[in-house]
Formats: structure tokens, sequence, C-alpha cells
């Protein structure tokens, strides 16, 4: 009988306890584990404007287009589309072999389905409507657009990466009313949702899609090639930043999508952490006005202003003081894409002059009026931002009132239209995404419609008329000449005033690589070193 | 006994319907909207009314109390505004961390917090009786989210013994749930050892200068026996209670501690409708709360009749 010696029997223990373990080791290497930067609380990326639900919808659903990481939009689901000569009648045609993940294909009547549902929601979705004549699918892998008028930026518009997307659902589920949220979370993306696995507020699981065909192309952002190389990822939910950033330093998680500025330094001093700049396009500041009462009802009490606006001073206390997380001079068009421009800048590069803004407000025979300033105590960058303003408002000679409160309240708050005697406000600090704002179609800052137009409500017709010859321009060079039009006219109206670009940076762990640049964190591409 | 459970229990009909109009008509009278929460940050008005018309918030008052309190009659606390999954669902996904970690907490603070008040009490006067006195001090004094961090900066970061964030369900093994509870279950139970050690230092005393225990002591009774026989025992009513007012302690906390452990409990819940304005979220919680509170006085006072013979119902 073979005798079994006691190093030998914990060494056989000490193998069983470990094996655990290694398979632990093995699965963890095709696990990410993600902190998003809110908590995923809708699965409906066309019901839900929010930014974690549409970066939610980026894995789950594919798009017809996608953005390049040049902004430029290129088709995905599509293989490519023909337009009349007359500009009127689009005819996209699908890859083949696109599957949802209930294994069914993707077929034209589904894209039709989704871009009707789209439509009712979105506001380049709302232009297709209104200019839309038919959305038919003559075949399975064909989807035809007639419109009344020439709109060379629809696919632009279909394959736009910001909220709300244009996420191609099965006809089923696109069939939802666009007022209701969808229960089913079938989708043709790279992952699959678990949605048995999800809980609201704690976990969301996404699954790699394995019969996802990704385009034969480089990963470029939202167009080329999808190819996942995770089995598994996982966005944990960590409301709070101190608990976040300890979880990715003891190597709980994987990657932070937005990590607290305040944190940086010691993250920073982690040799196992990589901080970078993911989103070039980052977040617009935004001081926006309310046109419907005094003072802001002036556009010279507006303009007054300007002299007194310093970029870098907002900037520094949204995101710090690292030039990397911030770009200024910013006008009204995302700095670094291809729209931004300096036409009528000056006013807000040029140098600094506080008693010239005082001496403009003076010449207005600004009364004293109070002005309500709304802030979001639960938002840092917000909050920040309308720390400055205030101060900078008080400065000036605006008989500042300052009120805290939760995004909450403070969102409610701006849909009031009244005078601030019965609730209302003056004005507001917030950042747009710059994707958003990159352009005039999608940038809601700008219109000008009145009552339709977004909280502030101006009135400017101008705007609106360059808006429309943006959608038709016929080349780069003449939307870019509009662009510059908008930007001296929006630098005259003054619906908001840029206050800088925040470029938020993301943190996460060396041992993992090749994270996609562009926009939001995307699960393709990257992959553990 | 029985009759007076089966009456306790039925009145806690009327206090829930209390709370349900309390909580309800607060929330109606708070400001904030989830229908400009879901429309976003760039949503036009006409986009939040269309959603608000479309979840039922432009219904009167009256009928949407109506309404809601129709649904919980037929078990049905509700939908989540945001979600769209069965608040009942929610809560029932939630429930585990939160009894989890009170459950821990409550056991950590009972099995130190009582035999620390029980030698304050015996060692009166004493460095020993200072120093319990003075944690007792700094346990209501320091925050929990203080200690938390705390605690997970030197045992999670530093030391590396104990994860600092989520929870493992008890399914999948003793030792992964508790390393994830041992830090929660400490930051919270901080000020409820300091609340239950106060009260029966204090409690034990008074007991401790009764005549009965000098006579024991003139019988020759051992120390120990002194402590645990005779006088803990009789100073047990008000320590029981203190411990059943403290849930009510540990439902706040949770609050705190589930966020700044990342633990997906009830708080976590809670915090996340209110910041959102979820209302039925908000308003099945309160309940749910309200409810454990009141059967958890309940279980206070039956206990009163195993510690005090002389108590009756």
């Amino acid at each position: 009988m073979t005798e079994i010696s006691r190093r030998a029997a914990m060494s056989g223990a000490a193998a069983i306890m470990a094996a655990p373990r290694f398979a632990s080791a093995q699965a963890n290497a095709r696990l990410l584990r993600f902190i998003p930067q809110s908590n995923l609380a809708s699965i409906d990326p066309v019901w839900s404007t929010a930014v974690i639900v549409r970066n939610h919808g980026l894995m789950v659903y594919d798009l017809l287009y996608g953005l390049g990481a040049d902004y430029q939009v290129r088709p995905q689901m599509a293989e490519g589309h023909v337009i009349t000569d007359d500009g009127l009648t689009w005819t996209i045609t699908l890859r083949p072999g696109l599957r949802f993940h209930d294994g069914e294909p993707v077929r034209g009547r589904d894209c039709v389905a989704s871009i009707r549902r789209w439509s009712k929601r979105d506001v380049l979705g709302q232009r297709l409507d209104a200019l839309a004549d038919e959305i038919v699918a003559p075949d399975d892998r064909t989807i035809r657009i007639r419109l009344k008028r020439p709109w060379p930026g629809l696919a632009w518009a279909l394959g736009k990466p910001s909220a709300n997307i244009c996420a191609i659902m099965p006809e089923r589920v696109a069939q939802t009313d666009p007022f209701t949220q969808i229960t089913d979370a079938t989708g043709s993306g790279p992952f699959r949702f678990r949605q048995d696995l999800f809980r609201p507020g704690d976990v969301a699981v996404y699954e790699r899609f394995a019969d996802y065909r990704p385009r034969e192309e480089r990963v470029d952002f939202l167009a080329g090639g999808k190819r996942v190389n995770f089995d598994r990822v996982e966005w944990k939910i960590m409301p709070d930043p101190a608990t976040a950033g300890a979880a990715l330093q003891n190597n709980e998680a994987d990657w932070w999508e937005t990590p607290l500025p305040d944190l940086l330094p010691l993250l920073r001093r982690n040799r196992e952490i990589e901080i970078g700049v993911v989103n070039p396009a980052g977040n617009l500041g935004v001081l926006r006005f309310n046109f419907l009462h005094p003072p802001f009802n002036d556009p010279a009490v507006r303009r007054a202003l300007l002299p007194a606006i310093n970029q870098r001073d907002f900037m520094n206390a949204a995101i710090g003081t690292d030039p990397a997380l911030s770009v200024v001079p910013a006008g009204v068009f995302t700095p670094g894409t291809p729209l931004a421009n300096d036409a009528g800048l000056e006013v807000l590069s040029g140098p600094r002059n506080l008693e010239a803004a005082r001496a403009a407000l003076r010449a207005t025979g600004y009364t004293n009026q109070r002005v309500t300033l709304l802030s979001a105590t639960d938002l840092p960058v917000l909050q920040n931002l309308s720390e400055v303003a205030a101060d900078l408002l008080r400065r000036v000679g605006f008989n500042v009132d300052f009120p805290g409160m939760d995004w909450g309240t403070h969102i409610q708050r701006r849909t009031n239209r009244n005078g601030v005697e019965q609730g209302g406000w003056s004005a507001f600090c917030t950042t747009w995404e710059g994707l958003d704002v990159s352009v005039p179609g999608s940038h809601q800052p700008l219109r000008g419609h009145g009552s339709a137009a977004w909280a502030g409500w101006p009135t400017m017709p101008r705007l609106e008329e360059l808006r429309e010859e943006w959608f038709t321009a016929p080349d780069a060079a003449a939307a870019r000449r509009i662009a510059e039009e908008i930007q001296r006219v929006a630098l005259q109206e003054v619906p908001f005033i840029p206050l800088g670009l925040v470029r938020p940076p993301q943190a996460w762990r060396r041992s993992i690589t090749d994270v996609v640049r562009g926009g939001s964190a995307l699960f393709w591409g990257v992959r553990r070193a | 006994m029985w009759a007076y459970i089966v009456r306790r229990v039925l009145a806690t009909i009327p206090v829930m319907a209390v709370v349900a109009l309390f909580v309800f008509s607060l929330l109606y009278l708070a400001p904030g909207d989830p229908a400009a929460v879901i429309a976003g940050d760039q949503a036009t008005p006409d986009d939040v009314e269309r959603i608000r018309a479309s979840l039922g918030l432009d219904r009167p008052y009256l009928v949407r109390f109506g309404a809601w309190v129709w649904d919980i009659l037929h078990g049905d606390l509700g939908t989540s505004i945001f979600t769209n999954l069965p608040v009942s669902h929610m809560i029932a996904q939630r429930i585990e961390p939160t009894l989890s970690l009170m459950v821990v907490t409550l056991i950590l603070a009972v099995s130190i917090a009582v035999p620390m008040g029980v030698v304050a009490a015996w060692k009166q006067g004493t460095s020993i009786d200072r120093a319990v006195m003075a944690f007792a001090v700094l346990g209501f004094s320091v925050p929990v989210f203080v200690v938390g961090y705390l605690l997970a900066f030197v045992f999670a970061l530093e030391l590396d013994w104990l994860p600092v964030q989520g929870y493992t369900p008890f399914r999948e093994g003793f030792i992964p749930w508790m390393e994830n509870l041992i830090l929660p279950a400490v930051a919270l139970g901080g000020v409820y050892i300091a609340l239950i050690a106060r009260i029966t230092r204090a409690t034990m005393l008074e007991v401790l200068s009764q005549d009965y225990i000098r006579t024991a002591r003139a019988k020759g009774a051992g120390q120990r026996s002194i402590l645990f026989l005779h006088a803990l025992k009789n100073a047990a009513v008000p320590i029981v209670t203190i411990i059943g007012i403290g849930i009510a302690l540990l439902i706040g906390g949770a609050v705190v501690t589930e966020s700044v452990f990342a633990i997906p409990g009830l708080g976590r819940l809670t915090v996340d409708a209110i910041l959102r304005r979820d209302y039925p979220v908000i308003q099945g919680v309160v309940l749910l709360f309200s409810f454990v509170y009141v059967l958890v006085n309940l279980l206070i006072d039956l206990l009163y009749t195993l510690f005090d013979p002389r108590i009756r119902y």
C-alpha cells in the first residue's frame, strides 16, 4: 500500500484549494469589469436621452451607419446606399448575414420600424419624420426612404452617436409606442444584454454575441469592425466616487468611466492605473439664459457679460488645472470637430475686461432685477461651473439668487416658464455632449424656435434659417461657411455662452489595452494586455 | 397572548394607512418631476409634458392616490417609472443584501456592546469604564461614511485582507458572503454599539445598586453569576428596547453604508429612487420599512414577557 506523506497531502490540499482560483483567473481574463458614469435605469435608447442608456444601446444595438474617429459617417449595418440624382430617394442595402440576438435575421422591415420609432423621439429623427414621404422595405435587405426635399445629412442622422440613437430592433419590439419603454432588449449589436441578470442600480451584464459579424475593417470608433475580445462585460454601478476609485486600485474593477477630478492625483500615483481622455469631443460647458423674462430677455444684457467671461476660470473649476482635460477658447461648436471655427470668437478669446462688462450692463439700464441662477449640487461639474458663474454675475453687478438644489429639482424647475417671482429662473449652467453640439442639426442650444426650443425658449429666426441651410449644404466647404455665420449670429444673439470644452478623463488598469477613442466608452477593440 | 398578537397585527393596518397617505402626499408636494428627469437635460417642455401624460402624472392627486391604494390592496406595489420593472421585483432583488447587513451588524453589535456595557458598569470609575465610554462617544460622533472609508483604506487597500465593495449572495458560500459584510457591518455597527453599550452600562449600574444584588453577594454568589444571571436579566428590558429602537438607526445607516460599500441593497435603491423621483419605488420601500419597524416593535413587546414574567398582555 502506498503511503501518503504529510507533505504530499498538504501539497494536494493546497492544489485543490488553489484550483478554483486558477479557474477564476482564466474566467477573469475574459471578463471586463467596468464602472459606468451612472446608474443604468432604462434599457431603451430611443425612449431615454440619458447618456448611460445611449452607451448601453451602443453595446446591444447596431446602427445603419457609424461615425469614425474623424467624425465622418460610414456604413455600419448598411453595405452602402444609392441616392437618386434629385437627392430625394435613398436606397440603403443591408450587409448580408446580420442577425438579431434571438437568431432571427435582420430584415429591411425591422429597420423601417426602428427608424419610424426613432423618428418620433430624436431631434434629427423628427426632421426625417417631417421630410419623409415614404420609408419602406422593398425586400429583406433593402430600405427605401423617399424625401420631400434633399437631405445630404441623412446618413449622419441615422448614425448619430448621441442620444437618441437610431437603434435597430426587431420589428416586434420597434412597434412599441415611442413614448413607452421597450421590455425586450433583443438587438443585433456585438453584445447580448442579459436581462435575467440585470439589477438596476447594481449590475448590468453583457455577453459577447457569437453570431455578430463585424465589418472587415479596422476598429474606428462607431464605424469599422466591432471586434469583441471579452466574453463578458459587467457594468458595476458604484455611486460613490471614493469607492469606485478604491475598487479600481484594489483590482476589483478594470475600468472607471468618470473618475472624480479630485481623485486623479491619487490614481496617477498608482503604477497599475492609466488615465486618458477617451472622448476628445468631451462636453461643452454652457451658460444658458431665459429669453422670456428680464433681465436676460434683452440681448444687450446677455452681450454685456461676454467681456467678463474667462473660459479658463470655468474649466479650472469644472475639471481642474490640467490643460489636457479642457479646451479654451471654445466657440459654439465643439473644438476640434470639423465645424469648429473662430468667426466672431474674439469676444471670448480676447483680453478679459470686467470693467467693460460692468459698463455695458449699466448702459442697458438694468434695474437690479433678481437673477435666479439654478445649480445642481449633486453634479460636481455643473455645480462648479455654476459657482463660477454666480460669482461672475455678482461681480458684473447682477442681483444674484443662487439656490442650491438637486438635479431632480433643477431639471423640473427649468420647465417653469414663469418669472423668478413665480418659481421660474434666469440662467443655469450645464454641459452638452461634444458630439451633439458639433453640428447645427443636433445643436439644441442654438435652436431659436421659441416655445418649442430648449429651456430658455429663444426666438431667433436667423439661426433657424441658417440651420435649414446647413441641412442642405452641398459640400463640406459650404457647411463650414454656414457654421461660421451661425457662430457670428449666436455671439450677437447670445442664446448661451460657451464656457469651454470639458474633456473628462477615464481611468483603467494597465492590464487593459487598445481602448477605443472617439466618444463614450466602447467595448470592442479593447482587450486584456 | 395570542389575542394580543392578533390585536397588534391588526393595529398595523391603520398605521400603514397613515404612512401611505403621508408618503404619497409628501412626494406629491416635494419638488422634482420624474418626467423631467426621464426627458433629460436636452428635452423641450413639450417632450416633458408628453412623458408626464404617458406616465399618468398629469392626473389629479386623489385619482393617483386612489389608484395606488387600490393596487396595493391587490398586492401590487406598482411599476418603477424608470426601469419599468415591478417594485416588488426590485425590492425582492435588494432585500437579501440589506437583511444580511442588518443581521450581521445586529449580531456583531449586541455581542460586543452588551459585554462592554456590563464590564463598564462592573468596573465603574476605572480606566476600563472610561475607555468604554470614550469609545461610545467616538461611536456616536464619527459619521458612518468616515468610518467606512477608513476601514476600506486600511483593511482593503493597505492590507488587502477584504474587498472594498460589493456583495456576494449567501448561496455562493459563507466566507465570500462574510468577506463582503465585515467592513460594512463594523462601520454601521459603531453607532449601534455605542448606543447599546451606554444603555447597558446605565441600566446595569442601577440594577447593581439594588438590594437583591447585595443579598446575592451576601449569599456568596460569584461575580459572573451576579452580573449575568441576576443583574443582566433584570436589566434586559431597557436593553432590548434600545436594540429595537436602534433598528431604525440601522435602516437609516444602511442607506449610507450601502452607498459607501456599493452594496446593492434597499438603502441604495431608496436613494436612487429619491434622486430620480421614482415615486412608486420610494412609496414601496418606505411602506416596507415602516412595516418592518412596526413588526420589530411588536417583537420587542413580546420579548418583554420573556425577560420579565411580571409583564402580561
